[in-house]
């Protein structure tokens, strides 16, 4: 009996033991997100990603910040401009080039200094002024375009900072969503140790450095960054918006290009969430419990018309035909497995910048039939078009299978539609270069996706006359002073409510005018593990990581 | 053979220099921007022009590849456009990655070609022959994407054993050859060695036989050599052409497969090729085919003179 009580008491006491020796580990367990992107490398982390809005998405708004930001919250609602690093911000009544900044107070960034008004005037300087230590011809290119009328950054005191634009540009708060902040004090550390021949090596160097041990004011910090491999972030328990301290301690970054490699990963348990998963995997990963999210992003798969003389989209009605000849839904269910939305512009209802069009794209193959016929053409004279494309690329989707598509409906329509494949660098770079130019193999229009964050990438840039090539990307040539008038209104008005509405006004004034044939939106497709939870996907390109939990 | 040595070193520098002409002129001539990494669509013709002056793309091409060659020439490979990295330390790094994935494949590709080469060369028109052929058909013919695919539904998606991508667990910077490291090559090793097992068993086979038929073989038998004595001389006899396959497929494995790597997000310097190519990042994409195409001139360099240490007759002709 006492060495069976014995026994007993030795054993509650081990369990006791074993019990309270666990249970410290069990709550202080780390928990890890593991992402795989679709990048082949790890989007650059000196501030300014490349590898476009996926670079910003991982390398950009985890580790920095901007002095505005954009509303993740919601998957219902169109992701709008609110207030990041600048709590304020109005333009100068009197001078319309001039806008002031209140910056955030108790702001500091990861190595501990402080940010403020000087660290927004350095950060400005780095892309804009070249005559600046820290300038770095690798950040412009991607900064630059992205906010095209900046010109400069002055001190007003510690707390404030006055931009100023080339011209008036009630954009440039929205613009500034890409201007992330980078630490001036870790990369002046950086500088004063590296070696170089001259002032312009040596800064080449400081960023080589910054790059691999960044610090910016975002939730996330920089812990470990093994080029092409995986990047790490761990949580910023400081952060200055307590809403959006991470909830998960570590994430992990991982680049897998290949679309298979990617659901491969995901479904061994490699990695927890991957971005674009292969659509035919779709089912497996359902049937395994994975949960796949998806909405639409401020993206538009088009193709944009040749305006010049003697394309044959300069008649309205073929335009108009084009956009109702198209089965949207037909091509987001059966294609494409339903990772699309139809497209009706470059906005759908309920974005703040669509406006009122009276021109409905849907599907009317009657009426797409009876504009052709007016046009003059018919089921014994068809239209011959000429189309652009890539095979692969960004944002493209699955370009060959999709122009297939529209090239067999609009031969319902008596459109007789021939494809010019070429590489996607080649199309991207006429793309600058435009209808006219050589390299777009006397094409009628050409099929390259475009961004739709912002009011200059989504309208200005093809719809306002000047934009024409080599300026910008007006690659058709369109001239329509509505459009010229209606892009002035609205860069030269400064009510953010009333600015909203003159881009709806231009919004729907470019549908009315069928100016391009709109097809589709993408999804942002993305396969997380059951283990995963708080994910709101918004529409947007980007996502809040720091909402994220692990169970 | 000191001077056979210096003689094939000499033949290698005209070499060297074509190849770097050929892959600098290369990607110079073809359609697409240099600046694609870094320069927006949209941006304008003065942001295109600072840029373009930036990087040095301004200037007339012979100026540039006299820059390239003479910065190449003290180690200088130049910086990434997309990464803003110094290029040698991004190729030297998937080198290293790849060579590690090629000494695995090697080892296995290697073994089993000879082995398989040796058996059904022995055995000839046997049915162990059929088998063995069988295999190095297979190593040859299959896509090795799609065996690389299936084995990673396999061993990773099915069973969970071995991981699907990568090349080293998290937290690690460096590789090792312990196995949270080396689980993360299995894969990948073995779908990089089908081909030069199949290609080795297939010559080895084709040598072993051929020798097998020789007189001398005969003769040796008649003199009352025992097998495994005979067999040494076949080995020897086969050696010198075996080994120049090897050497080429050991090439061709340093090279780096673009498929295989991207297949297993393992980055090595096909993974770093493809990522060039499709940045369009032209100093890394010069640099990377400029490093592996140095490695393929003196790994041939290296294996003529290890074919003329085991066959004299080589140096002499």
């Amino acid at each position: 009996m006492l060495i069976k009580t014995t026994t007993r008491a030795a054993l509650i006491a081990a369990l006791a033991l074993t019990t309270a020796a666990a249970w410290p580990h069990v709550a202080s367990a780390e928990t890890v997100l593991r992402i795989g992107m679709t990048a082949a490398d790890i989007p650059r982390t000196l501030g300014q990603p490349d590898q476009g809005f996926e670079g910003n998405r991982f390398t950009g708004l985890t580790m920095y910040d901007a002095l505005t930001g954009w509303d993740l919250s919601s998957a219902d609602k169109a992701s709008t401009v609110i207030p990041g690093l600048a709590t304020e911000w109005k333009v100068d009544d009197a001078d319309k080039t001039k806008w002031t900044f209140k910056l955030r107070p108790g702001v500091t960034f990861h190595d501990g200094s402080p940010f403020n008004a000087d660290a927004v005037v350095w950060n400005v300087d780095k892309v804009l002024k070249q005559d600046a230590p820290q300038f770095d011809a690798s950040q412009v290119g991607v900064t630059a375009s992205r906010m095209p009328t900046l010109a400069s950054a002055r001190k007003i005191d510690d707390m404030t900072v006055e931009l100023t634009t080339k011209e008036p540009d009630s954009f440039l708060p929205i613009n500034l969503t890409n201007l992330f902040m980078a630490s001036p004090a870790k990369w002046q550390h950086f500088y004063e140790k590296a070696e170089g021949a001259d002032a312009k090596a040596k800064s080449q160097a400081a960023w080589t450095a910054f790059a691999k041990d960044a610090a910016g004011t975002g939730p996330w910090k920089m812990a470990s960054f093994t080029p092409r491999e995986r990047l790490e972030l761990v949580k910023n328990a400081s952060y200055w918006d307590k809403a959006r301290v991470p909830k998960v301690d570590k994430m992990v970054l991982v680049p897998m290009p290949e679309a298979n490699a990617r659901t491969a990963a995901l479904l061994s348990g490699q990695v927890d969430w991957v971005e674009a998963p292969a659509p035919d995997a779709l089912p497996e990963l359902k049937q395994r419990g994975f949960k796949l999210y998806a909405n639409e992003q401020p993206h538009v798969w088009p193709w944009q018309f040749s305006r010049i003389e003697g394309s044959p989209w300069n008649d309205i009605r073929v335009r108009k035909a084009a956009n109702l000849c198209v089965d949207r839904e037909g091509l987001r269910d059966g294609l494409l497995a339903g990772l699309m939305v139809p497209a009706t512009g470059t906005f759908e209802p309920g974005h703040p910048w669509r406006g009122k069009p009276t021109f409905e794209i849907k599907y009317d193959k009657a009426a797409a039939q009876k504009l052709m016929q007016e046009a003059g053409f018919g089921p014994s004279k068809k239209l011959t078009v000429k189309i652009q494309t890539s095979a692969s690329g960004s944002g493209q989707m699955q370009p060959l299978p999709m122009n297939e598509y529209l090239q067999q409906a609009l031969a319902e329509c008596y459109f007789d539609v021939k494809l010019d494949v070429i590489e996607w660098n080649t199309l991207f770079t006429n793309w600058r270069r435009g209808a006219k130019d050589p390299s777009a193999n006397g094409s009628n229009a050409t099929n390259v996706t475009y961004a739709a964050m912002d009011p200059f990438f989504a309208l200005v840039r093809f719809l306002q006359s000047s934009m024409a090539p080599p300026v910008s990307n007006n690659w058709g040539f369109i001239n329509n002073p509505k459009f010229d008038e209606l892009v002035k209104k609205a860069r030269q008005t400064f009510d953010p409510a009333a600015r909203d509405a003159a881009l709806a006004e231009l919004h729907a004034a470019s549908v009315d005018d069928a100016a391009f044939l709109y097809v589709a939106h993408d999804v942002g497709p993305r396969a997380i593990s059951p283990k995963v939870t708080g994910v709101v996907q918004p529409k947007s390109w980007f996502i809040d990581f720091s909402l994220v939990s692990m169970q | 053979m000191l001077a056979y040595i210096a003689r094939r070193i000499v033949y290698v520098i005209p070499i060297v220099i074509s190849v770097a002409l050929v892959c600098f002129l290369l990607v110079h001539i073809t359609p697409g921007d240099p600046l694609v990494a870094v320069l927006p669509a949209d941006a304008s013709q003065e942001l295109a022009a600072q840029l373009r002056a930036a990087y040095g793309f301004d200037r007339p091409l012979p100026v540039q590849f006299g820059l390239w060659l003479l910065r190449a020439l003290h180690g200088d490979l130049g910086n990434s456009i997309a990464t803003g990295r110094p290029v040698l330390a991004e190729v030297m790094r998937a080198v290293a990655n790849t060579v590690t994935l090629a000494i695995a494949a090697a080892i296995i590709g290697f073994t089993m070609g000879i082995l398989l080469g040796l058996i059904a060369g022995y055995f000839r028109e046997t049915w162990i022959d059929k088998v063995a052929t069988s295999f190095a058909i297979a190593g040859v013919s299959v896509p090795h994407y799609w065996l690389g695919m299936v084995l990673v539904i396999i061993f990773s998606v099915q069973l969970n054993w071995l991981p699907a991508v990568g090349a080293g667990p998290n937290g690690s910077n460096s590789w090792a050859w312990d196995w949270a490291h080396m689980k993360y090559l299995v894969l990948p090793a073995i779908t990089t060695s089908v081909i030069p097992m199949g290609i080795v068993t297939r010559t080895v086979r084709a040598l072993t036989g051929d020798i097998l038929s020789q007189d001398f073989v005969e003769a040796l038998r008649a003199k009352g050599l025992h097998e495994t004595g005979v067999f040494r001389h076949v080995i020897k006899n086969a050696a010198p052409t075996a080994l120049a396959v090897m050497g080429l497929q050991l090439g061709y494995m340093l090279g780096g497969s673009i498929l295989i790597e991207t297949v297993f997000s393992w980055p090595g310097s096909g993974f770093l090729l493809n990522s060039a190519i499709f940045q369009r990042d032209l100093p890394l994409l010069q640099g990377t085919i400029l490093i592996l195409a140095l490695f393929f001139v003196f790994l041939n360099l290296l294996v003529d003179i290890a074919q003329a240490a085991i066959d004299p007759r080589i140096k002499r002709g």
